[in-house]
C-alpha cells in the first residue's frame, strides 16, 4: 500500500528458529529495503536457507517477530505476494515447460499472457515444449525461477539461484534481477555463497552460524573494514568475529 | 504500486477452502504426468486384466471358486494399483520441492487432495470398467447381481486406495519405503479380508481384527453381489464403510501436509 511504503519489506527481530534441538537462527534482526535488491551472503549452513524459508512461512518453529509486507511471516495474504525460489528447483520434471507454468498460473489466478511473460523473462521460449526433466541444470532452474515471477510478486525470494550457471546466464540473471527492481519496483533477497555476486546487490546481509554479521551496502562494507572486495571484507569480519569468541573462553 | 496484501484479503486463502480452478487444474495437472508416461497407464489398465485371466485359466475345474475369488479380486486390484500410484506421486511431490512450493502459493490442500482423487479416479474408472467388462462378458464370471454394481465396489476401494496411499506416503522417506508399505499395508487386509478363507470361518481374533480392516468390507461388498439381485441393505453398508474410510483416511493424509515443516 502506498502509505507503508516506507516500511521495509522484511523486518526482524528477536528471530529465533530451532531445527532439530539446534539453534540454527539465534536471534536475529535486521531489515530488507523495499524495492533494492538485498544479498544474503554466507557460508554454507550457515542458516540462509533456514531463514528464507522463515520468510516465505515454510519454515516451522520461528520465534520472534518476522514481518513480511506488513504481515506476519507465513501469512495467507502473502501467498500470492511473495514468489520464492527454492535451491534446487521445484517444477515437474515429467510437464513440459510451458504445461509447469500454465499449472503454477492456473494455481495463482494468472492469465496465461503471464505464462508468455515468464518465458521470455528467463529466455526460455525457445524450450516451451521440452519436457522440464530433459534440460539441463541451468535450465531446469530458469523454469523454476519463472515459477516465482508468474504471479509479479511484491518480493521475491530467492536461495542461490545462479548456482551450477555459466557465468553468460548469471550475468543474464543479475540483469533481470535489476529491471524487476528498477521498473517494477520488486523487492528481491537473493542468497548466495558466491561473494562476487554481492557486489551486485544494493544491500548486503552477512550471516555467519546463525547469526548477522554485517547489514551494510557493498560499498559501506569495504569503507568500513578498509577492504578491497566484500569477500576480504566478510574474511576481515569472520577474523574479527572468532577473535572476540575465542577471547571470550 | 502493487498493493499486495490488501489485493489478498479480497480472496480467502484458507487451508480448506476449496476452489473448483485449482481443483480442476491439479487434476490436470497429474493426468498430463500420467500421459507422459504411457507405460504406467498400460500397467495400470493391462495388468488386472491379464491377472483375472490367469485366474479363469487357473480356476478351470472350479468355475464357482472363479466366481468367488474373481469379484473378490476385482475389488482388491483397484485398490492395490491405486495405493501404488497415489503413493509414489505424493512422495514425488513432497520429495521435489513442488509441494512445498504448492503450499506457499494460494492452494488449499483441499484442492490438492480433490485435484489427485479426481485425476486417480478417472483411471480408475477406466481400469474398473475394463477389468469387470472382461470377468463378466469375457471370462464369464458369474454374478447374480448387476455388473455396475461390481463396478461402484471397485470404484470405492479404488478410492480407498488413493485415500491409504496419500495417507501412507507421509511416512515413507523414499520409493522403496514406500513400495515397502504396500505389503505391509494391503496384504496383511489381502489375507484376513475374506479371500482365501470365508471371515466368519476364521479363528475369532482374526475375525475381530479384519472387522475393522476395510478390506473386508469390499470383498463383503463384491460377495453381496455374487450372490443377490438387487441392492441389498447389507451391500450399502459395506459401501458406507469403504466410503467412511477413505474419508478417514483423506482426512489423517491432509494432516500430514504442513505448510510449515522443521
Amino acid at each position: 500500500m502506498m502509505n507503508n511504503s516506507e516500511e521495509p519489506a522484511i523486518r526482524a527481530s528477536g528471530l529465533v528458529v530451532a531445527r532439530g534441538g539446534r539453534t540454527v537462527l539465534d536471534g536475529l534482526g535486521f531489515s530488507v529495503p523495499r524495492g533494492r535488491i538485498t544479498g544474503l551472503l554466507g557460508p554454507s549452513g550457515c542458516g540462509k536457507s533456514t531463514l528464507i524459508r522463515s520468510i516465505v512461512g515454510t519454515q516451522a518453529h520461528v520465534t520472534g517477530t518476522l514481518d513480511v509486507l506488513g504481515r506476519p511471516a507465513g501469512d495467507s495474504a502473502l501467498r500470492r505476494c511473495v514468489g520464492y525460489v527454492t535451491q534446487e528447483p521445484s517444477v515437474y520434471d515429467d510437464l513440459t515447460v510451458q504445461q509447469n507454468l500454465t499449472y503454477f498460473a492456473a494455481v495463482l489466478g494468472v492469465p496465461r499472457t503471464g505464462v508468455d511473460r515468464a518465458l521470455t523473462e528467463v529466455d526460455l521460449t525457445s524450450h516451451a515444449a521440452s519436457l522440464a526433466g530433459n534440460l539441463s541444470g541451468g535450465q531446469r532452474s530458469r523454469v523454476s525461477l519463472a515459477v516465482a515471477l508468474l504471479g509479479e510478486p511484491e518480493l521475491l525470494v530467492l536461495d542461490e539461484p545462479t548456482v551450477g550457471l555459466d557465468p553468460v546466464l548469471r550475468r543474464d540473471l543479475w540483469n533481470l534481477f535489476h529491471r524487476l527492481a528498477a521498473d517494477r519496483g520488486t523487492t528481491l533477497l537473493v542468497s548466495s555463497h558466491v561473494m562476487d555476486e554481492a557486489e551486485r546487490c544494493h544491500r548486503l546481509l552477512l550471516m555467519r552460524e546463525g547469526r548477522i554479521l554485517a547489514d551494510d551496502t557493498p560499498d559501506g562494507l569495504r569503507a568500513r573494514t578498509g577492504s578491497a572486495t566484500v569477500e576480504a571484507a566478510f574474511l576481515h569480519l569472520v577474523d574479527q568475529a572468532k577473535s572476540i569468541e575465542g577471547a571470550h573462553q | 504500486m502493487n498493493a499486495c496484501p490488501s489485493r489478498a484479503t479480497a480472496v480467502r486463502g484458507k487451508g480448506f477452502a476449496p476452489s473448483l480452478i485449482r481443483t480442476r487444474a491439479t487434476a490436470g495437472r497429474v493426468l498430463l504426468q500420467l500421459r507422459h508416461d504411457p507405460r504406467t497407464i498400460a500397467l495400470m489398465l493391462v495388468v488386472p486384466c491379464l491377472l483375472l485371466a490367469l485366474l479363469s485359466w487357473v480356476y478351470d475345474s472350479s468355475p464357482q471358486t472363479f466366481d468367488s475369488v474373481g469379484a473378490s479380486l476385482l475389488g482388491i486390484f483397484p485398490l492395490i494399483t491405486m495405493f501404488l500410484v497415489t503413493s509414489i506421486a505424493t512422495l514425488r511431490e513432497r520429495s521435489s520441492g513442488t509441494l512445498e512450493r504448492l503450499l506457499s502459493m494460494p492452494l488449499g490442500k483441499g484442492d490438492l487432495l480433490a485435484g489427485y482423487a479426481i485425476a486417480f479416479g478417472a483411471v480408475a474408472v477406466l481400469q474398473a470398467f475394463l477389468a469387470t467388462g472382461l470377468a463378466v462378458f469375457v471370462l464369464g464370471l458369474d454374478v447374480t447381481g448387476s455388473p455396475w454394481l461390481l463396478l461402484l465396489v471397485a470404484l470405492a476401494d479404488a478410492f480407498l486406495g488413493t485415500a491409504l496411499g496419500l495417507f501412507v506416503s507421509a511416512f515413507a522417506a523414499s520409493e522403496f519405503q514406500a513400495v515397502q508399505f504396500m505389503p505391509a499395508v494391503i496384504l496383511p487386509q489381502t489375507l484376513v479380508c475374506g479371500l482365501l478363507v470365508p471371515r466368519d470361518r476364521m479363528q475369532p481374533v482374526l475375525k475381530a481384527v479384519s472387522d475393522v480392516l476395510p478390506l473386508s468390507y469390499a470383498v463383503d461388498g463384491m460377495k453381496e453381489v455374487l450372490h443377490h439381485t438387487g441392492v441389498t441393505g447389507a451391500f450399502i453398508g459395506d459401501l458406507a464403510v469403504i466410503a467412511a474410510s477413505a474419508l478417514l483416511a483423506l482426512a489423517l493424509g491432509a494432516a500430514t501436509l504442513r505448510r510449515r515443516t522443521p
